[in-house]
Order: structure tokens, then C-alpha cells, then sequence
């Protein structure tokens, strides 16, 4: 009988064995992704009783955590409220956490692998542990300016200002209207915070939503910079070329003409691209896309950032040229090409082509973390400028510029000019049917010295009727930034 | 073989010295808890000192009197268990006082109960002084076992507790009635296979290098199949269900020595999952939960808490008071192993489970050494229930195995379990005192001498 007890040994040792080994899968390896699941009252209690570590601008705390004499200990606060909302995010009891809160919150609460060192020196001293802060590329003023240029048009008006340093990818101001404010979220009367958060999410604004980076919508005329872009590298055109003008785009065999803004004719049934840029003409880039074709203006397009989720750490939706598998009729092509039909881009992805195009036809990724401290102020992570791709070449780019610049000069986008400044604009009236109001778009950059910004601005408005009136809306506000940027 | 004849040592005072550890084990957590909950050493420390040392004392001394031969491991370890199970239940009675003022203490009904189990121990040790009596009332115990079995049936008497009808009550007290039978079960398998081995072990036909057994053979278990899913339809009791049947499959196993019953034993088991699953919401459920927990917070939020609760322990563990296990249902009974790991972490449960490991260990020399095949029988069955047990509680807790109902030997709160489990080891205790108790001189007969066989 001993054989069948000596096997029996052996099959307990196996129960035992998968025991053990299951327990260590769970509590040494699946822990992480167990305490990053919604819900884990575990992990917030506590992160809420933590010190946890700070969001900087520029030196300035814009979410921190003070003592608080309730049993959690500390309060998480954000000084600037709905300001920062659309980059810092909330950081709630009952409602988890989003944005950087979110994406950096392991570092935040001081739960991060590589504050583990901290963590023992502060167990064996018997101190709390605290968390590691978050340094942001945001310019304050900028992201003042560019709030209360959206504020000034009224607190209906819904709107979003992305601005990007060309040269790095930083982003400089990102900014949203209406937005929330995230202390109503962090408070620990959680009843009220269940209110505020079924008012916020019911509210039919919309107010959590990021426009900035979240919300794609038709960019209109700005997109005429990227059929440009293409038709200048496809084409091998330059600003003087001549292009098509008139009244009107007809497609033969087919009962549909793509009419201008006001039904005007361009100055002309043949105009060179600069003039056609300059007054944001429909049929030459109408007429522009259709040569491309459809696979090379998807490519340009792609090159500026379309179809990618632009940026980590913030929730970000990706842009996009088409929906997936579409083959486009000649007209719709021709409508793509001036930023209708279904193209829809987040600001921030405007933003990148603008400054795609500042930096010499270089796209850089945009990132908003520019540092990662530990408690202890050492740097843990410290981000790098990172090369998106190449959208175009550097001649192309020049040429641009140099239509952009004229825009700005003489064209639909005057109202961004800064003295003594190298500016370049692109105006924008995107058109969304079904009884929404119109959109006003302005896409810019600026140089003066080494110092470069590009923006995109992006206003709901009914009194956007045309590109001119757009960029009456927007433009002033991508001015202010650019010069709060640029102000020594 | 050498002249000098092999003299077993008692080893009284190894487990003496084990035993003075276990007790510091436990008094140690009880600080703990109290330190790391209050942030002060809790004033029933005396009380509960006194306590353990008294039951240890009283435990060895018994083992000296009336067993002095036996295996001196298993006390301590037990001792250890309890311990560190009084510690949590304490523990998990501050946090949910903590949220609710009227909760009614669990660790100082848990300490009277283990006093019970203490006392239950010394009469097995006091009455059965010899294991092999108990084959004598090997259809007594299958009686008793059966009529255990069914009093959670009956009327007035029979309660229905969370879905599982397997509680009695009797004026104040309830009781698991199956934890009883468990034994029971036991002591009958092995007097019951002892006789009949032979019969069941012989004819077979032989498929793919498995010894089968005959159509015939296969009554008893059959019969033993058929109260293991009458368990698992009428008290809805999946983990006891298959338990009793693992039990019996691996008794039969050891009786024949034919793995063919292990595979009739699977077979059956197979079928017996895929009724309970067809025919049960309860038992479909339970495996879809399995599956994917995370799909239904609400509904499953008792293992998910458990999930996040170990998870949050991790490698080293929250330390004793300073976790959350009280946020699980049923924290301190089903559910302790999870709150064990929540505090005490991947280290502190690993240690726990090889304690578990060692008493089975030892439970399986015992059977090993034991020299008549009921005691073998009787101690392989009880060890490795004691095992299956373990790995179908912790297994289900941890996420390994679809979760049963089962108690968690010596740690979870639970009075029937404590006390029983005590009646186990004292059980085990006894095979093993009677197998390393030196034979009693044999005087040689000169008579027997004449007989002898010679071979030529």
C-alpha cells in the first residue's frame, strides 16, 4: 500500500506547488495590474492618505496635496481650477483619476517602481512615504492668454487652443471651454462629489471633454496647408505657380460644383498658389486634391500626425482623413481637400502641421511631462525632444512659410499680425451640417530670434460665416499667444 | 541489519521547544495587531496568552501521558495555525468595529471554541487509545456519517445559510454537521476498504496500461459518487461535494493500489462538473466568476476584494493591522487566506501554505510507517483530505479554482472546524504513537521453533 501513499505524496506536493505558485503570479506579478484596476477602494484609501506629489508649471504647484484634518489626511487641490483641468485631470475618490493624475499616478501617490528606494528609506525611518512630482512644459501666461481669449468670447462659446515650441514638440498651452474644476472632483464630501460629477457628465456642454486633444472636427480651410503640401512635393509646384481659379469646381458626369466661400472667384480662373492661399480659395485646392489624388493626400496627411494618437499621458484621440476604407469620388476628394467631407482634426493635430511646417517640414512628437522628480527633487525621467518624421522637405516648407507669412500680411488672416514678427497663418471655416454652428479655425506659427511657437485655435461660433469672419474669431487669440510665448 | 535494535526517541522536548515558538508566533501577531490597528499593545493580551500557553501545555502534557510516542511535529504547527488565526480574527474584528460599533466579536467565541477543540483532542487521545478499535465500528461511523450528513436536511433543526443548507442549530449553538461526517467518512472508507481491498483490487481488464476494474467492483463507487452529488443537489454544497469525493476516490486508490479508480474516480468527477454545471445556476455561476470576475463588480465584488486584497498585499504584505481584509465578506472564516495575504503578504502566505504542506507531510509518514492497513488507510485519508481541503479553499480564494465554500482548517473562524479538526490531529497523533511505540519484547516459544518451515 506505500506505492499508492508515496504517489499520493507526491500529488499533494503538486496541489501544494500550484498553490504557491499561483499565489506568487498573483501577489508578485498581477499586484501592479491588480492595484491599477478601477474600483480598488484598497489603492485610494490609500493614495488618498498619502502625501501625494505635486503638478508644476513653471515652479508653481497646479495640483498639490495639503494636510487635511479629516481621516484621509490630505486634500488634494488645484489652484488654478478649471485652467489646468484639461491636462492635469481630476484625481477623485469615488470617480478614479484621469490625464496626467491618471497616467502619472503610481509616480504621483509614490507607489512607482522607481521611487521603490525611497519607499524603503522612508518605511525604516518610519516616515510616510510621499510621491514624486510632475513637471509640465505648459507656459503659464500662454495658457492664461489663451483661456481668456476663449473666456472673452463669451462662456457659451465652446473652444480649444493647442500651442506646440515647433522645435521640441512641447506643448505650451492647452486649453478648453468650458472646462471643470477638478477641485469639486477631489473633495472628500462624497456626496457632493457624485453630484458634481452627474451634473458635469450630463451637462450637454460637455465640459470633461478635451477639445483640444479629444474632439475631432472638420478642420476646413486649415487643411488647405496640408493639400498644399502635398500638392507642392507631388506636383513639384512653388508659390508662383499657376493654379485653377474661377467660381466654381465642376466634375464632369456629375451633377455637384464645389462653390467658393461667398461664390467669389478667386481674383480669377488663373491665380498662382500663394494668392490661392492667401484667400483660401475652395476650388484651387479642390482642384489641387484631385490631382494629388486620394493615397498621396492621405500620406501628407499621415506625415503630419493624422491617424496616430498624437500625445501619451493625456486622453488624446487620433485625427483622421477619411473613415477606414473609404475611396473617395472626385468630388468627395475635392471636398477632403479643403478640410470637409470627413476629415476631422483635433487642435492639437492643426497645431502640429503648423509647426511641422515652422520647423523646416520636421514634425516633432508633442509631449506635455517635461520632468519627472522623486520626492527627494532628484530627476527620475526627463523627456527628450522626439522626431515625429519628416512631412515634408525643407524647400517646401520655406514655401509655405512664405504663403503662410503672406496670409497673414495680406490675406484672410490679418488679424494676427504682430509687428516686427515672423508670422504665418492659415484661416479656417469648417462647416457641420445638421443645424451646428460653424466652426472658426486659425492655424499659425510665429519666429522671432531663436524663439518659435505654432497654434491652433479652434472656435463654435454662429457668426463664423466665412474665413474672414474666422478669423476675426480665432485669430486674435492665437496672437496673444504667440506673443505671450515670444515676450522676452 | 544490525544488532542493536532500532529504539524510537519520544521527542517530547523538541516539541516542547516547537511548541514555545508557535505559542510566540501567535502571542507576537496578537501584538501586532493590536499595534498596528491601535498603535498600542491590545489589553487582552494576558487573556489570551494565558490562554494559548494553557492549551499548549495542557496539549503536551496530554501527548506525554497518554501518547508519548507520537509524532512530535504536528502540535506545534497546529498550535501555530490557530494562533495566527485567533490574531487575524481579532484583527478583523477591530476594522469592522471600527465601521460599525454593534459588530459582534468573533476571536473571543473563536478562543472559547478552541479550548473545545482542546478538550475534543484530549478525549480522542483519552478514549481511542488504540486507532485499531476504531475498525471494529467501521458501519457505526458510515451510519453516522450518513445521518450527519442528512440532519441539515431536516426540519426545524436544518438551516439555510447563504445559499447552502449544511448548518444545524440546537438552541444557541449551530453547528457544521459535515466537518463531523468528514471523519466519520473516514474512519468507515478505510475499516470499509481494509476488508474489501482484495476483492476490489483483483479482477480488471487492462486498457492502455491502466488496470481497470471490473463492472461489478464498481458498486461502492458509484455509491460513494451518488452521496456526493445528492450533497452537491440537495445542501447545494459544492466544496464538501467534492471533497467526500475526492476523499473516497483516493482511499479506494490506496486500498487496490489500481490507479484505474483514479481514472473511474475522474470520469466521474467529470460528469458529475458538467451536471452541476448544466443543472445549477448556483454552480454555473460560481465558474463564470471564475472565469472573469472582473466582469461584474457588484456581483462579484467578494472575490475581486480578495484579489485586490492580495494584490495589495503583494511580496511583503501590509503588515498585521494595517491592511483592509476587512473589506471582503466573510474576511475572517471563507475568506482569511486572503486577508492573511493582505497583511502578511506573498512571504507570510507561502509560510502559512508550508505549514499546511508539513502536517500533510507528516500525516502521510505516519501512514507510510503505520504497520496495520486501516491505520495507513485512516491517516493517508485524513492527510490528504486535510490537503484537498486546503487547495480547494485556497485555490478558490486565490483565484486557482473556481471558488467552493469550505473552511480554512485551524485559521478561519467557525467553531465545528476548529473543534473537529483538533479530533483529526488528536486521531493522527494516535497512529502515530502506536506505530513508533517499540514492540513489546516477544518471548520465543520454544513450540513455535518446532514448527518451522524447512526448506530443503
Amino acid at each position: 500500500m506505500n506505492t499508492p501513499i508515496r504517489r499520493l505524496a507526491v500529488a499533494c506536493l503538486v496541489l501544494f506547488m500550484a498553490l504557491l505558485v499561483n499565489i506568487t503570479y498573483l501577489q508578485a506579478y498581477e499586484a501592479s495590474d491588480l492595484n491599477e484596476r478601477q474600483n480598488n477602494r484598497r489603492v485610494i484609501d490609500e493614495q488618498f492618505s498619502r502625501e501625494r506629489g505635486a503638478i508644476v508649471v513653471a515652479g508653481e504647484p497646479v495640483a498639490e496635496s495639503v494636510p487635511s484634518d479629516d481621516q484621509y489626511e490630505f486634500q488634494r487641490t488645484y489652484p488654478e481650477g478649471p485652467l489646468y483641468a484639461p491636462v492635469t485631470g481630476f484625481f477623485s475618490y469615488n470617480f478614479g483619476s484621469t490625464n496626467i493624475e491618471d497616467s502619472f499616478g503610481s509616480l504621483l501617490s509614490g507607489s512607482d517602481d522607481r521611487l521603490f528606494v525611497n519607499r524603503v528609506v522612508d518605511l525604516l525611518a518610519n516616515r510616510q512615504p510621499k510621491g514624486g512630482s510632475v513637471e509640465l512644459t505648459i507656459d503659464p501666461v500662454a495658457q492664461q492668454v489663451a483661456a481668456a481669449g476663449l473666456a472673452a468670447l463669451g462662456d457659451g462659446t465652446k473652444g480649444a487652443v493647442a500651442a506646440l515650441d515647433p522645435s521640441t514638440g512641447e506643448v505650451l498651452a492647452l486649453v478648453t471651454q468650458p472646462s471643470y474644476d477638478p477641485n469639486a472632483l477631489a473633495s472628500h464630501d462624497f456626496s457632493a462629489t457624485t453630484d458634481v460629477y452627474e451634473a458635469l457628465t450630463s451637462d450637454p456642454n460637455q465640459p470633461m471633454l478635451n477639445r483640444a486633444t479629444q474632439q475631432i472636427q472638420p478642420p476646413g480651410s486649415t487643411f488647405k496647408l496640408v493639400t498644399a503640401a502635398a500638392a507642392l512635393s507631388q506636383l513639384d509646384l512653388n508659390p508662383g505657380s499657376e493654379v485653377r481659379g474661377g467660381t466654381t469646381l465642376d466634375f464632369p458626369g456629375i451633377d455637384y460644383t464645389l462653390p467658393n466661400q461667398g461664390n467669389g472667384n478667386c481674383g480669377g480662373d488663373v491665380i498662382t498658389l500663394e494668392e490661392a492661399l492667401n484667400i483660401s480659395c475652395n476650388v484651387t485646392f479642390g482642384d489641387l486634391a484631385g490631382k494629388v489624388g486620394q493615397e498621396a493626400l492621405l500620406e501628407q496627411a499621415r506625415k503630419f500626425g493624422f491617424g496616430d494618437d498624437l500625445i501619451d499621458s493625456i486622453a488624446s484621440n487620433a485625427s483622421r482623413f477619411t473613415t477606414e476604407g473609404t475611396d473617395l469620388e472626385a468630388p468627395q476628394l475635392a471636398q477632403s481637400g479643403i478640410g470637409q467631407f470627413e476629415v476631422a482634426a483635433t487642435p492639437l493635430q492643426m497645431a502640429m502641421v503648423a509647426a511641422g511646417i515652422a520647423n523646416d517640414g520636421v514634425v516633432m512628437t508633442p509631449y506635455v511631462v517635461d520632468q519627472v522628480l522623486a520626492p527627494n527633487l532628484s530627476v527620475l525621467e526627463e523627456n527628450e525632444p522626439e522626431e515625429y518624421g519628416r512631412a515634408l522637405d525643407s524647400g517646401d516648407a520655406a514655401a509655405l512659410r512664405q504663403m503662410m507669412v503672406s496670409t497673414v500680411q495680406s490675406g484672410t488672416g490679418t488679424s494676427a499680425r504682430i509687428p516686427d514678427v515672423e508670422v504665418g497663418g492659415k484661416t479656417g471655416t469648417a462647416e457641420r451640417g445638421s443645424g451646428l454652428p460653424n466652426l472658426a479655425w486659425f492655424v499659425s506659427y510665429a519666429t522671432a530670434g531663436d524663439r518659435q511657437v505654432a497654434v491652433a485655435v479652434m472656435v463654435e461660433s454662429a457668426q463664423a460665416n466665412d474665413d474672414i469672419s474666422g478669423g476675426r474669431l480665432a485669430g486674435p487669440i492665437a496672437r496673444a499667444v504667440m506673443e505671450a510665448v515670444l515676450a522676452p | 541489519m544490525s544488532d542493536t535494535a532500532w529504539v524510537p526517541r519520544k521527542r517530547r522536548g523538541a516539541e516542547l521547544v516547537l511548541t514555545v515558538m508557535a505559542v510566540g508566533i501567535a502571542i507576537s501577531a496578537y501584538c501586532a495587531v493590536g499595534l498596528g490597528v491601535e498603535g498600542r499593545v491590545p489589553a487582552g493580551v494576558f487573556k489570551l496568552s494565558a490562554a494559548l500557553i494553557a492549551v499548549a501545555v495542557a496539549a503536551n502534557l496530554v501527548i506525554r501521558k497518554v501518547a508519548p510516542y507520537a509524532d512530535p511535529v504536528l502540535l506545534p504547527l497546529v498550535l501555530c495555525l490557530n494562533g495566527i488565526g485567533l490574531a487575524m480574527i481579532y484583527r478583523i474584528d477591530l476594522g469592522e468595529l471600527d465601521r460599525n460599533p454593534d459588530w459582534d466579536q468573533l476571536a473571543n467565541s473563536q478562543l472559547m471554541w478552541t479550548g473545545l477543540g482542546l478538550a475534543a483532542f484530549t478525549i480522542v487521545l483519552l478514549v481511542v487509545r488504540d486507532h485499531r478499535r476504531l475498525q471494529v465500528f467501521t458501519y457505526s461511523f458510515g451510519l453516522a456519517a450518513l445521518v450527519l450528513l442528512i440532519l441539515p436536511m431536516l426540519p426545524f433543526i436544518g438551516q439555510n445559510i447563504r445559499g447552502a443548507r449544511i448548518w444545524i442549530s440546537l438552541g444557541p449553538f449551530s453547528f457544521q454537521p459535515g466537518e463531523a461526517a468528514k471523519i466519520c467518512l473516514a474512519i468507515f472508507f478505510a475499516g470499509y476498504l481494509a476488508v474489501k481491498r482484495d476483492a476490489l483490487a483483483l479482477a480488471g481488464r487492462r486498457v492502455a496500461g491502466i488496470d481497470l476494474p471490473r463492472a461489478r467492483d464498481l458498486g461502492p463507487i458509484i455509491a460513494g459518487w451518488l452521496v456526493s452529488v445528492g450533497i452537491l443537489v440537495l445542501q447545494r454544497d459544492l466544496g464538501s461535494s467534492l471533497l467526500f469525493f475526492g476523499l473516497f476516490v483516493v482511499m479506494l486508490y490506496i486500498a487496490t493500489e489500481r490507479p484505474g479508480w483514479l481514472v473511474v474516480g475522474a470520469g466521474l468527477f467529470v460528469v458529475g462538473a458538467w451536471f452541476g454545471y448544466t443543472a445549477f445556476g448556483h454552480v454555473r455561476r460560481r465558474f463564470d466568476v471564475w472565469l472573469n470576475p472582473f466582469d461584474d463588480f457588484d456581483q462579484n465584488f467578494q472575490l475581486i476584494s480578495a484579489l485586490f486584497g492580495l494584490g495589495h498585499g503583494g511580496i511583503i504584505g501590509r503588515g498585521w493591522g494595517l491592511g483592509s481584509p476587512e473589506l471582503t465578506p466573510f474576511s475572517f472564516s471563507d475568506f482569511i487566506a486572503a486577508s492573511l495575504g493582505e497583511e502578511l503578504g506573498l512571504t507570510g502566505l507561502m509560510a502559512i501554505l508550508l505549514i499546511y504542506g508539513l502536517i500533510v507531510e507528516r500525516g502521510l509518514r505516519i501512514s507510510l510507517t503505520c504497520r496495520d492497513a486501516f491505520g495507513k488507510m485512516l491517516a493517508a485519508g485524513l492527510a490528504v483530505s486535510l490537503a484537498l481541503q486546503v487547495f480547494i479553499v485556497v485555490g478558490g480564494v486565490t483565484r486557482l479554482i473556481p471558488l467552493t465554500g469550505l473552511t480554512t482548517p485551524f485559521l478561519a473562524q467557525g467553531g465545528s472546524s476548529i473543534v473537529m479538526n483538533w479530533a483529526i490531529i488528536a486521531l493522527l497523533l494516535r497512529i502515530s504513537d502506536q506505530t513508533r511505540r517499540p514492540a513489546p519484547p516477544v518471548e520465543v516459544n520454544q513450540e513455535d521453533e518446532a514448527t518451522q518451515v524447512v526448506r530443503t
